[in-house]
């Protein structure tokens, strides 16, 4: 903490508004532990989504035109005489699916390696409230183009809350502002996809605080007991992470520059139409594993229920794993039981993208009841039944022998 | 902090790798970083479809000598009006040290009958009367604008008030002999 700046004016803001000495005390000298893997620079590649998400979008709605009758036409303005319109667009576009993609490793990550075990639990229920947001900015974001995969992906979604005894019919009228999804609809969809990601990057923030108060999780999943358990934030993970933005950028750029429309539909470049549904109607690729949740069940409230629970179980999480051993490098059950929850993922996702007909069915039904099994039977039995192995005495301790601890 | 500092000091007297690593990526850094903000700055530029419609074109034989239109070139009023023979020679015959912003009536006409404008004042923008019968022309028989008493005369250049310019021409060929384009 105690730093002194050389230039004058530095000194004298900090000594009334102490800004840089809490920068250089959280992103300079924040001791983050030497062991970390790549895994770890997931959630900074997440941030800078965030940001370059937060800047196309803002450009973008400087062009884009919330009215039904304009638009699908102002987004093909954007894409044909806004200048440079296109790859802002296509950056927009595919940074949703990179969003997307970075955070479900980091999300993994911290499954696999326990990072929601105390003291980090409302760090993780945080990560659970970014990641929520993210589905509901990402979900009315893809209605604004208002094509037939905007129009009737809202018209799927919406109609979920049909599902709630009672009430259902009036919250979904009340969610479109009419008796279908229509100007209105589109709308607030609009203001409210401005609106999230601000409270996404103040949860973020939030996010933040809560991971410096204990540091990094790492590999081990040990706590760092001494100076030379951890290094500098700066260089060494600023260095790491530099670098990751480049390889992660020449990924990304892959799909601006070279198939900017993979990942998308090509029904939704046809203007929305309320009077004829496509064919085959699946969501963006990241919403395919709940998507497949949702109709593996017979029953309209118990699919919309499964489908909420399985984010819900999320937050639950740190209280179902009652392990005391973070990392699954020391959980012999363990660790096949998590790699085969995300082979599950992938096999729900893949359900997710089929028409719900034949053996789909019930491979997306075995595949479902896995996944609850993993959150409320598997862990919570791992917990008493596993041996876990003995773990390194410290961080880096495990560097200078390795051999002995990790195998 | 405690760390020596890379670079040519007494015990390292060569640049080192570290010090061209340091460079070559912020460099890159910087240059990427440019790459992404220049597509964010220029789509604030008109965009195609708005640079499409940057030039129209008027047709100008159903103009009476005396009449005065207005159209709308890139969202702005442009008064186009028919002189009549006194207001070409008023326009003509002015002492040119006279006026604010001295111009003769000649580089501002391509025809003299024929006075292209752009209707904004050159004070603050509003747009001066004068175009239908019965506004007040001001004292000139040109233009008066209504928000700060400028007045022009019939060539559009200022005479009286707060304005410091004359009213702009804008750019603007005959493509016939009645049809003008502007732009």
């Amino acid at each position: 903490m105690s730093v002194v700046f050389k230039n004058r004016l530095v000194r004298w803001i900090d000594h009334r508004m102490p800004i840089f000495s809490s920068l250089h005390h959280e992103m300079y000298e924040y001791p983050v532990p030497r062991n970390l893997n790549y895994l770890w620079n997931f959630g900074f590649l997440a941030g800078l989504m965030l940001i370059i998400m937060i800047v196309t979008g803002i450009v973008l709605a400087m062009h884009y035109t919330p009215n039904t009758t304009m638009a699908f036409e102002s987004v093909e303005r954007i894409m044909r005489d806004v200048n440079y319109g296109w790859i802002i667009r296509y950056i927009h576009m595919n940074g949703a699916s990179m969003f997307f993609i970075l955070v479900y490793i980091h999300i993994f990550r911290g499954m696999y390696y326990g990072s929601y075990k105390a003291p980090r639990e409302i760090l993780w229920m945080l990560g659970v409230v970014i990641f929520f947001l993210m589905i509901v900015t990402a979900f009315i974001g893809y209605v604004l183009p208002w094509g037939q995969m905007s129009y009737w992906g809202a018209t799927v979604i919406t109609n979920l809350f049909s599902a709630i005894p009672w009430v259902g019919e009036d919250i979904v009228t009340w969610l479109w502002g009419g008796f279908s999804v229509d100007n209105p609809t589109l709308n607030r969809f609009f203001a409210l996809h401005y609106l999230l990601p601000f409270v996404i990057l103040g949860v973020v923030f939030l996010h933040v605080i809560a991971l410096h108060r204990f540091g990094s999780n790492n590999p081990l999943g040990i706590d760092m007991k001494r100076p030379q358990d951890s290094i500098s934030f700066h260089p060494y993970y600023t260095i790491k992470d530099a670098f990751t933005i480049g390889l992660f950028l020449i990924f990304f750029c892959y799909f601006i520059f070279f198939n900017p429309n993979y990942l998308g539909h090509p029904d939704n470049y046809i203007p929305a139409d309320p009077l004829v549904t496509p064919a085959h109607i699946v969501p963006e690729w990241y919403f395919l594993p709940f998507y497949a949740i949702l109709r593996a069940i017979p029953s309209k409230l118990g699919g919309v229920l499964l489908m909420g629970g399985a984010i819900a179980i999320l937050f639950v999480l740190p209280w179902l794993d009652r392990s005391p051993v973070r990392s699954g490098r020391f959980r012999p059950m363990f660790k096949w039981f998590f790699a085969l929850f995300v082979i599950n993922c992938f096999v729900l996702g893949y359900c997710g993208a089929n028409p719900p007909e034949g053996h789909f069915i019930l491979i997306s039904r075995i595949a479902t009841a896995y996944y609850f099994a993993y959150f409320i039977v598997i862990l919570p039995l791992l917990s008493v039944l596993e041996k876990p192995k003995p773990l390194p005495a410290s961080i880096s301790e495990s560097i200078y022998q390795p051999k002995n601890h990790l195998e | 902090m405690a760390d020596k500092k890379p670079g040519k000091t007494e015990d390292n007297p060569e640049a080192s790798r570290r010090d061209f690593l340091v460079l070559a990526s912020g460099a890159t850094a910087a240059v990427g970083i440019a790459a992404f903000a220049w597509p964010l700055i220029q789509q604030m530029n008109p965009a195609s479809d708005v640079l499409a419609l940057s030039s129209i074109e008027i047709d100008l034989s159903k103009i009476a000598v005396g009449q005065s239109i207005t159209v709308k070139w890139r969202g702005k009023p442009v008064f186009i009006r028919h002189r009549t023979a006194e207001e070409i020679n008023a326009a003509a015959n002015v002492n040119l040290a006279e006026l604010p912003d001295p111009q003769n009536d000649k580089e501002r006409a391509k025809k003299p009958e024929w006075l292209v404008v752009v209707g904004i004042c050159t004070h603050l923008g509003c747009v001066p009367s004068g175009q239908k019968v019965g506004e007040n022309r001001g004292e000139h028989g040109g233009w008066y604008c209504p928000c700060h008493g400028s007045q022009y005369d019939t060539s559009g250049r200022i005479r009286k008030g707060p304005a410091p310019t004359n009213l702009p021409v804008p750019s603007y060929e005959f493509i016939k002999d009645n049809i003008i384009r502007i732009g």
